[in-house]
């Protein structure tokens, strides 16, 4: 008797739509038995991580103020992903956002510059993330070389560079000799939406961007020709669809996205550029993805489920000393959970047992 | 002379642990399944194989708990992509973000801990020879260990009849399969082959590189040994070269920051990742005869039965 896999005839559209769900109930199943290891009591954990975020106030904007880049680097990233196209720098390009952005908050900083600094901020992180995404892009259509490789590679690169600015030309000469810019000018931050909260501009520019993008997959060609190409590459080719052209133009959508939620991060929620602005938003963008099985509006709510890890995680870590890779150790499983239930998407299990032996005489 | 002794014998350590995980890894692809998740495998290698020696006072048992780790977490990924048929790329990545957590969370009590790093050969006579001697019998187990690998796998890849079918598998799946190999079975084993490999790797930065464990540690080595194979066109040979090439250009930028030359060291540490990239370009666009990997590389087989 063995267990063996087949391909389905058709696609189950039941377990696509409660796929996620399974996932995060195994997830929240293994999570139990680890805080068990760990000698905690799992109920009590549990709460604290999902459902204490959710009862108050500040918790909950903070849920969102995280949420906005997670979705905002996933729906690019999704972009890529349903082209078959392996954008994994997201990191780096989130990085690139965030300095290209600050630049201008920097050399403006104490001028009388007007209203337009923080606009055009934004435009030179999503450019700038545009940029940064296309040198693996090019690399890819020109040279064949790997994207997956060196989109990863450049997130170290992005990575010392900041690191490399805000401890040297970008100090904050009043800083205490700290790596950090000094904070940015009023007219150089993203404004907050309630007065006194945390929840600011970049949360409704998440949610225009999540609309548009799921106008532009489910109802232009550039979106059915996205899908195409990942999909059957060699229907697409009879199609005449550019595949090249379209690594491109997803590397540079979602470096862009990318970019922009860096400089929105900086110029919002931190408030001044530092190392360590990203606590790996470009790789639990990945998660979110594919949580939200690549779909704008599924993206969005995996993106506030994962925001919900982070909090919880930090408050888990606060009130009964959980350690804080807890929350990548879930990431990492819940993904492992949602590609697992994906697969049974597209095929089953049998179980074959083998006939019983009937003995002839001459076989 | 003393100074370049001594960045030669650094040379060799840098470059050992890319060429373990490289090793590995370049049996995992010749296999035809590409496994993303070195880096993974590899941190959590470093943090099992630090508390092994810490907990026994034995560089053997670290570096046998770090292969353990690997073939644990390559086992993940096996069960992944060969049992459930998940596409490859995804459950790397999935394997490495696991494992950056994983090894952060074993390795909480580690830091700040040091062991006795792993003792260096002493022939008497040949290890006092003038210039060689020290780089030729001086050096650690795993600098050895990591060349009889290296020479092992290519005299198995090329040499053997396994080695044979391995690489068929790499190459076309259906067609082993017609020839009733056992395909999957075959990459399950190249699969856990590779993990040991990064596992051990990941166990020699803590056991020798640096006597002490953070956080982080391998710092990208796991995806510069998945760039090495693509530069080392799958081949052991080439292999050896890159990662003492890439050993070197670590090594080189270290020296340039420490000699002060001007350049922000940021820009010099970032020299490697650069390097992977460059290289990564000029080695693709050299082969313009078609691609040297393995044809199913990174396909999912699922047997008809």
């Amino acid at each position: 008797m063995r267990l063996v896999l087949e391909k389905r005839t058709e696609r189950s559209n039941t377990i696509a739509l409660v796929s996620p769900l399974i996932a995060i109930g195994l997830t929240i199943v293994t999570m139990s038995i680890m805080f068990v290891i760990l000698g905690k009591n799992p109920i009590l954990a549990l709460g604290v991580y999902f459902i204490d975020p959710l009862t108050d106030a500040y918790s909950l904007q903070e849920i969102a103020v995280k949420a906005t880049p997670l979705v905002m680097i996933a729906i690019g990233l999704s972009f890529c992903y349903l082209a078959n196209v392996w954008n994994i720098g997201a990191e780096g390009q989130f990085l690139v956002g965030a300095v290209a952005g600050s630049w201008l908050a920097v050399k403006t900083q104490g001028t009388d510059a007007g209203y337009w600094v923080m606009p055009a901020m934004l435009l030179l992180g999503a450019a700038a993330g545009a940029l940064y995404a296309l040198i693996p892009a090019l690399c890819r259509v020109r040279f064949g070389a790997s994207e997956i490789l060196t989109s990863l590679m450049l997130v170290y690169v992005a990575d010392l560079f900041l690191d490399y600015l805000v401890r040297g030309p970008w100090r904050d000469p009043k800083g205490f000799n700290f790596p950090t810019t000094a904070e940015f000018d009023p007219v150089a931050t993203v404004p907050i939406l309630i007065e006194g909260g945390r929840l600011h501009m970049g949360f409704v520019i998440m949610l225009i961007v999540v609309a548009a993008a799921s106008v532009l997959l489910g109802r232009t060609i550039k979106g059915f020709e996205i899908r195409v190409v990942g999909a059957a590459p060699r229907a697409a080719r009879f199609g005449g669809f550019n595949a090249k052209q379209l690594v491109v133009l997803t590397f540079a959508a979602s470096g862009a996205l990318a970019g922009l939620a860096g400089i929105i991060e900086v110029a919002g929620p931190v408030g001044h550029l530092q190392p360590g602005i990203s606590p790996g938003y470009g790789f639990t963008a990945i998660i979110v993805a594919f949580l939200g099985r690549l779909n704008p509006i599924g993206i969005l709510v995996a993106g506030f489920f994962l925001a919900l890890t982070f909090i919880g995680g930090e408050q888990a870590q606060i009130a009964m000393k959980i350690p804080l890779d807890v929350t990548k150790v879930f990431q990492g499983i819940l993904l492992f959970y949602v590609l697992a239930s994906d697969s049974m998407i597209t095929y089953r299990f049998r179980l074959i047992v083998p006939p019983r032996k009937v003995s002839r005489g001459a076989a | 002379m003393e100074l370049l002794e001594a960045i030669i014998l650094s040379v060799l350590a840098a470059s050992t642990p890319l060429l373990i995980a490289a090793t590995g890894e370049l049996v995992t692809e010749r296999s035809g399944v590409l496994n993303l998740g070195v880096e993974g495998m590899m941190i959590v290698g470093a943090a099992c194989g630090f508390g092994g020696a810490l907990y026994t006072g034995s560089i053997t048992v670290g570096a046998l708990c770090g292969i353990v780790a690997g073939t644990l977490l390559a086992l993940i990924f096996a069960l992944m992509t060969l049992g459930l048929a998940v596409n490859q790329v995804a459950t790397g990545l999935a394997l490495t973000i696991l494992g950056i957590g994983l090894s952060g969370l074993i390795g909480a009590g580690f830091v700040g801990e040091r062991i006795t790093p792993a003792p260096h050969l002493r022939v008497p006579g040949l290890t006092d020879l003038p210039y060689l001697g020290r780089i030729l019998f001086g050096e650690d187990a795993f600098v050895y260990v990591s060349l009889f690998l290296i020479v092992g796998i290519w005299w198995f890849l090329y040499r053997t009849r396994a080695g044979l079918i391995l690489r068929a598998c790499g190459d076309n799946h259906l067609s082993a399969h017609a020839l009733g190999y056992p395909v999957l079975r075959i990459r399950l084993f190249a699969v856990m082959f590779g993990g040991a490999c990064a596992g051990l790797a990941g166990a020699y930065l803590p056991l020798a590189y640096t006597p002490f464990f953070i956080p982080g540690m391998t710092a990208g080595r796991g995806w510069i040994a998945l760039a090495l194979v693509v530069f080392a066109s799958w081949r052991p040979a080439r292999l050896v070269v890159g990662a003492y090439l890439f050993g070197t250009v670590t090594i080189l930028q270290l020296h340039a920051q420490g000699a002060g030359i001007g350049v922000p060291s940021q820009f010099m540490s970032a020299l490697p990742y650069l390097a992977t990239v460059i290289v990564l370009v000029l080695i693709s666009r050299a082969r313009t005869g078609g691609s040297t990997a393995p044809a199913a590389l990174g396909t999912v087989f699922v047997p008809d039965r």
